[in-house]
């Protein structure tokens, strides 16, 4: 299925994330990484000051679609697989990784790189290399 | 205030993810599919969003010496590369192929309620869970590393 190039419409929600991670960053001292500040609100280590960041700012996320929703009169256009045993195991994958691997797209692909860590550089690399590769095996050699 | 501004940047980042068609699985999907219906939009993303938080950082790390509401920068202060970071990330990129949400944008679907976001984000936050207890096995080992 085809989708419309948007490069105006990303690079301005881009730069919104940008806005939120300088955002968070200036305000509470924190990195805006989602798969850390998600899995820190369950974390048996988690201190309370950091828990209660984590969890005001997964609130904000899972407000917007809701607002946009009353502002604009509709939701966000989507298409979601469906596959109930493909969505369980990304699901599996995706929250182990990230958390395993302590960053995903927002903390290692946007902060991390942003910082000039080495270490996010290589993960991003790394993941953004396996997601390509899935796409490839799974459209073009079994989909084929 | 500090209150309010964690939850006003998880409403911008949701708001970007969602103006930015990041959270639309099909847009990653295509973004990831380099030989079929490639759709670039994605790497613009990534482009705005370092082109804002690298000044940012920068700007915010040079100027003030703690946040506006909290004693202290929590940056990531590790240098090393470690079988964990690899491995963990060469997980992640394979669920992320799979079913083209990474965590922000499947919790910003999730409101929307479309049947496999519902999936998704129970079993996303059980691999969190998993992993957040799951001990680092390269620490004593060192394997486990992608080639």
């Amino acid at each position: 299925m085809e989708t419309e190039f948007t490069p105006w419409l990303s690079l301005g929600g881009g730069m919104l994330i940008g806005a939120s991670a300088v955002l968070l960053m200036a305000t509470n001292g924190r990195i805006a990484g989602i798969s850390g500040l998600t899995s820190s609100i369950f974390a048996s280590s988690t201190k309370g000051e950091a828990r209660g960041v984590s969890a005001l700012f997964v609130l904000g996320l899972l407000l917007a679609a809701p607002i946009w929703m009353l502002v604009s009169g509709s939701w966000p256009q989507q298409w979601v697989p469906s596959s109930p045993l493909l969505m369980t195991v990304a699901g599996l994958l995706v929250g182990f990784g990230a958390t395993y691997g302590n960053g995903c797209t927002s903390g290692h692909g946007v902060c991390g790189i942003s910082r000039g860590s080495a270490r996010s550089i290589l993960a991003t690399i790394t993941f953004m290399a396996t997601a390509f590769l899935t796409v490839l095996v799974a459209r073009h050699i079994i989909g084929g | 205030m500090k209150q309010i501004f964690a939850i006003l940047s998880g409403l911008v980042f949701g708001f970007g993810l969602i103006i930015s068609g990041m959270s639309d699985p099909a847009k990653v999907l295509n973004f990831l599919d380099l030989f079929g219906t490639w759709d670039p939009s994605l790497a613009f993303v990534m482009g705005g969003a370092i082109a804002v938080t690298a000044p940012g950082f920068f700007w915010l790390t040079r100027q003030r010496s703690q946040p506006f509401f909290h004693t202290r920068f929590h940056i990531p202060t590790r240098t090393d590369v470690d079988p964990k970071l690899l491995s963990g990330a060469a997980i992640f990129g394979v669920g992320w192929g799979l079913g083209g949400f990474c965590p922000g944008p499947a919790l910003t679907a999730l409101p929307i309620g479309a049947s496999g976001t519902l999936i998704f984000v129970p079993f996303m936050l059980v691999g969190m869970w998993l992993a957040r207890n799951t001990p680092d096995f390269g620490r004593s080992k060192q394997q486990g590393a992608p080639s």
